[in-house]
């Protein structure tokens, strides 16, 4: 598939859910594809990166459900921030672990999963959804019952696969990438390089085959496709064009030109200009 | 080699914070505390797991701007760290925007949360580790922006919110130590507040009380904080941050 036909499948007002971790491994050629379309009112659910800062940027978010928003080297997401200081977005801010325990249930098609995480914070409070349950064992622990985040569709971007959807991560961390296809009604996954299957374990062992065909729903050929985050061990962060997101994010007009430069085309008008960038500023992308 | 810095101090201090903790995974988050973890491994506390900040768990001993050593020990990926935080034998160092007595801490947003007026990190982990494993804070700059009367947002949870939230709240929450680069605090005051237990060398109890926006309780005399030894001194200088980063978090 292309990012445009994967987007084509996508609705309005789903609940989507984008792997990686900050500013790490994001799918942000499908995030790019996004803003090229006229989606909008999406529930996005994610540790946060860039991802989150571009879609709030372009006005595609309602609801934002998360336990950080962050670009790592750069602590704190502008556009972000902007949103949250705005009122642009609504969100759920929940632990990490909360996150996990959410993403799981739906997974296994739990109504909820017991946590402790959450008890006796903020989170309570702002998200007055949430309920406790009562441990029916001798026990009588009372937990936090984290609800299902249940997916209407999930994208994440790995190192390679095959074309039927068997995805390897090649990194330090598969991050919750798993998770979000197996909650998801349909997953896709764009990645460095389609390669036959037998070349997915020629090199590497076949216990970082973490995603399935069966969780999957379409593949993507995306190389250099988690550009500007980093998809280690391909290529890390570009941290110099990462700096030049976040400060063209402070400023309308400087934001204007970022948009016009990067963001205005196509997947490959994007990467030509990011390539571009490199031949310029002596800076590898 | 008795002359010594106050960042030296504040990183001996934060080692202190993992005193005999065995064999737990320290979770020190930023500079002065990534200092203290490793100069406590390399000292008097050789059981500790440390992670490369990625997903590794690694041996040894390394400076805080340079790779971590070869050898691995371990294989941490986030959701092992969940799995791992909520056996218990976890001890993180977290770095709150603000603090207040009873400990509770928040590192999410500042004003109101429906529309703050500064978004920050969101509340990350906090609300998990805080009622899972033992938690200490460092404050690099202490004063009554951070020290509050009460935090817009509690994501590390206190001793008043664990107690109010009941027994599964409290049954592992054990809020340890704050660190800061005027003093050593804890939370033996009453009823869990917030208690000096040593203010640096060359600081006063004065001036830690002026930078708290909240009454600190304090118990008769308050010693001075420990100074590093010589062996710490060396680890510190040439081994753990010999480039000095300690001293733009902790000016002299």
């Amino acid at each position: 598939m292309t990012e445009d036909q994967v987007v084509a499948e996508l609705r309005s007002g789903m609940t989507i859910g984008i792997g990686g971790w900050g500013s790490r491994r994001k799918p942000m050629s499908l995030v790019r594809a996004i803003l090229r379309s006229d989606l909008t009112d999406l529930t996005v659910v994610t540790y946060g990166g860039p991802d989150v800062g571009l879609l709030c940027a372009a006005g595609k978010v309602s609801r934002l459900v998360y336990g950080f928003v962050s670009l790592d080297s750069i602590p704190l997401e502008p556009h972000f921030r902007a949103a949250r200081q705005s009122g642009a977005v609504e969100v759920t801010e929940w632990d990490e672990g909360m996150l996990q325990a959410g993403l799981y249930a739906a997974a296994q098609r739990l109504p909820f999963l017991p946590l402790r995480a959450g008890l006796g914070s903020d989170v309570m409070r702002f998200d007055p959804g949430l309920r406790t349950v009562t441990s029916p064992y001798a026990d009588g622990e009372e937990l936090v019952a984290v609800p299902a985040l249940h997916l209407d569709a999930a994208l994440v971007h790995l190192n390679r696969a095959d074309a039927a959807g068997n995805a390897q991560f090649l990194g330090p961390d598969p991050y919750f990438d798993d998770l979000y296809c197996q909650a998801a009604d349909r997953a896709y996954v764009s990645c460095e390089q389609i390669v036959p299957t037998e070349e997915l374990t020629a090199r590497t062992d076949v216990t970082r085959l973490r995603i399935h065909r069966w969780m999957v729903s379409g593949v993507v050929e995306a190389p250099n496709g988690a550009h500007f985050t980093s998809c280690a061990p391909d290529y890390g962060r570009d941290e110099s064009f990462q700096r030049e997101y976040a400060a063209a994010a402070g400023d309308p007009e400087a934001w204007e030109r970022f948009r016009a430069t990067y963001l205005s085309g196509t997947e490959q008008d994007y990467q030509r200009a990011v390539e571009a960038r490199g031949a310029t500023t002596g800076v590898q992308a | 080699m008795s002359e010594f810095t106050r960042a030296e101090v504040c990183a001996a201090a934060c080692a202190d914070a993992w005193r005999g903790d065995g064999e737990i995974m320290a979770g020190p988050m930023g500079l002065t505390p990534s200092i203290g973890a490793r100069l406590a491994r390399a000292t008097f506390e050789p059981g500790l797991l440390l992670s490369d900040g990625e997903a590794t768990l690694v041996a040894g001993v390394w400076a805080v701007d340079a790779p971590p050593p070869a050898t691995a020990e371990g294989w941490v990926p986030f959701r092992t760290i969940f799995d791992l935080l909520a056996t218990g034998r976890r001890h993180v160092m977290m770095g709150p925007s603000q603090i207040d007595r009873y400990g509770n801490a928040n590192i999410s947003a500042i004003g109101d949360f429906a529309r703050p007026k500064r978004q920050l990190l969101g509340v990350r982990g906090a609300p998990g580790n805080t009622v899972n494993h033992p938690t200490s804070y460092w404050v690099p700059k202490h004063t009554t922006r951070t020290f509050v009367e009460r935090v817009d947002v509690v994501c590390g949870v206190g001793n008043d919110s664990a107690a109010a939230a009941g027994p599964s709240a409290s049954r592992f929450h054990e809020l340890r130590r704050v660190v800061t680069n005027l003093a050593v605090l804890d939370f033996g005051g009453p009823g869990g507040t917030m208690r000096l237990v040593s203010v640096h060398p060359g600081v006063t109890v004065e001036e830690v009380t002026a930078n708290t926006g909240f009454a600190l309780h304090v118990d008769g005399e308050v010693p001075e904080t420990r100074t590093p030894t010589d062996e710490e001194l060396v680890l510190i200088r040439e081994v753990i941050d010999p480039n000095g980063r300690r001293d733009r978090e902790v000016p002299a």
